[in-house]
């Protein structure tokens, strides 16, 4: 082959590769915009406001020194609700799918669930509006964490089958061989060996509806004051976001940035938990 | 062979439609080391799965006849009964990975929510582990994972696993086949003292192995047992054509 041919491939090789960079790099960017953007504004209302915002009570319009402290509280009882219910649920549905790889049954749910991971959020709203909303007679916390509930339920589904699904047999075998029953297998062996792939699937799960706001739109609603009771409506962060957001007002669109912020952060926590929990409580075989 | 401590009966075991093992009697007399050989894919394991009930674990498997252990049919027994008096070792060392190897040891107590006063249970460590000449290299680590071990190692925490129950009798599944030459004849080394306990049962392809550590063979070929004698008589002297075309290498 010639010299003057190799060259070329060599420059059409470097070509390709600066390519590659540039394209990877223009799709960082938006991304990047973003996150600074919600930095500056977030840290500006901080700056204005304090910490206090995050203690401090929504105040009409005009009045300084307005807070966020309903909607935190809310979000985190609401989720808390949310994930007391879908966790278990999850992680026994994750278990028996994987337990079950062939049978009928497993197959017809692990269709549901898949299908169920695909449904909009604001579907399960709707459905929650019209299952225990309007049944109930009126918005209430109970209604909006189950809607997220149902959110969260494939993501964890789907993440513990996968974990268990990748423990080797031998491992089974040893339990069974040792004249375990299926319960002791299951609890003292797979889900321990498991359990670090378990815990990133309900993290990330809940980092996932911490922010959704439509399946909460017609289910919690929304309060301006703090409340606790689960049967009334109950503020929370992506519906405070929303509504100040969209307000005509700039002292609330800098507490919606505030808001954004705390969000951000919170997500950003639960990523990071999620990589230490899967790195620490890794078993190793 | 008045005193056998395990006897099959038309055993016939089944993965669907596919006839795996097929009218197997068998007498192993107590206290001694009975090898397993044959072609692969002659139901070895089959069996070997069968006499602990483990065979039926997998989907769509299934098994008909008896096995009698000390003259009670092991078919008619729970199958938790049946695993803790036959032990079982496998292929490649499966020590649990989230566990010590201190618990490693005594996991068929402690998984199986037996409580046992903790004298007891650093008796029965050290007693399994010096039986498996495992005591004197783990006895400072006891607390460590037993992944962290060699290969040699594991398989030697898996048979003191085994051993901790006091089963009545072992089945080794090709138990050196994932080792080296050394790790091997350690755990070669353990079925003579093993033997002294419990009756052993090993399915090996080396036929060497057979012949240094079984004081019977069995022979099965597409899933009959073909031949069952003493060891030294069946490699020198086989009755069957087949065993005969195998230990001369004519077919694998
Ligand atoms: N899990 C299974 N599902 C379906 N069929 C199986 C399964 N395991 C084994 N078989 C079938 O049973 C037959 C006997 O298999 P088995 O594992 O008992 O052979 P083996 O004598 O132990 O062979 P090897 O020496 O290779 O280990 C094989 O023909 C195989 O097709
Ligand atoms: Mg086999």
């Amino acid at each position: 082959m010639k010299d003057i041919h190799i060259k070329f491939r060599i420059g059409k090789s470097i070509f390709f590769q600066a390519f590659a960079i540039l394209l990877s790099v223009s799709c960082v960017i938006p991304l990047v915009a973003i996150l600074l953007y919600i930095l500056d504004a977030g840290f500006k209302t901080i700056r204005t406001n304090g910490f206090q915002f995050l203690t401090n009570l929504p105040k009409p319009v005009g009045e300084a020194g307005g807070g966020i402290a309903n909607a935190l509280l809310g979000s985190i009882i609401i989720i808390t609700v949310a994930s007391v219910v879908a966790i278990p649920f999850g992680i026994l549905c994750g278990i028996y799918l994987s337990e079950n790889r062939k049978s009928r049954w497993a197959y017809w749910s692990r269709l549901c669930v898949d299908i169920l991971q695909g449904v909009p959020s604001i579907v399960i709203g709707i459905v929650a509006y019209f299952w225990l909303v309007k049944p109930f007679g009126g918005f209430s916390a109970f209604s909006g964490s189950m809607a997220l509930a149902i959110m969260m339920l494939p993501i964890v589904i789907r993440s513990t089958e996968e974990t268990l699904k990748l423990l080797p047999d031998s491992l089974r075998e040893a339990a069974y061989a040792l004249g375990m029953p299926f319960h002791r297998v299951i609890l003292k062996v797979i889900v321990p060996c498991g359990i670090s792939g378990i815990l990133s699937g309900v993290m990330l799960s809940v980092a996932r509806i911490a922010g959704e706001t439509a399946p909460l739109l017609f289910t919690a609603f929304g309060n301006p004051y703090v409340s606790m009771r689960l049967d009334k409506p109950m503020q929370s962060m992506p519906l405070l976001i929303f509504n100040y957001a969209t307000s005509p007002y700039n002292d609330w669109h800098d507490l919606a940035w505030g808001a954004s912020l705390v969000l951000l952060v919170w997500v950003l926590l639960l990523n990071i938990l999620t990589k230490i929990i899967a790195r620490r409580w890794k078993v190793q075989f | 062979m008045e005193s056998a401590i395990l006897r099959s009966v038309n055993y016939n075991a089944y993965f669907g439609d596919n006839h795996v093992c097929k009218d197997v009697n068998i007498s192993i007399p107590k206290n001694e080391v009975v090898a397993v050989m044959g072609p692969s894919g002659c139901g070895k394991t089959t069996f070997l799965r069968g006499i602990n009930r483990m065979h039926e674990l997998i989907p769509n498997a299934t098994a008909k006849g008896q096995i009698f252990l000390n003259d009670e049919d092991v078919m008619e027994m729970h199958p938790i009964f049946v695993r803790l008096k036959i032990g079982m070792v496998f292929q490649r060392p499966n020590p649990f990975p989230n566990l010590s190897i201190y618990d490693n040891v005594i996991a068929g107590y402690k998984l199986n929510g037996i409580k046992l006063p903790k004298a007891e249970r650093d008796r029965i460590v050290e007693h399994s582990l010096t039986r498996v000449a495992l005591w004197k290299e783990v006895k400072d680590s006891l607390n460590k994972k037993g992944s962290f071990l060699s290969g040699g190692q594991q398989q030697r925490l898996c048979i003191a696993r085994a051993v901790a129950m006091e089963p009545e009798v072992l089945l080794f599944d090709e138990p050196t086949s994932a080792l080296d030459p050394i790790s091997t004849s350690t755990v070669e080394e353990l079925f003579h003292e093993l033997k002294k306990n419990y009756t052993l049962i090993i399915v090996t392809h080396n036929m060497q192995q057979a012949a240094r550590v079984s004081d019977r063979t069995a022979f099965f070929y597409m899933g009959e047992l073909v031949e069952f004698d003493d060891t030294k008589q069946m490699f020198t002297n086989p009755r069957d054509v087949r065993t005969q075309n195998y230990i001369t290498g004519r077919f694998s």
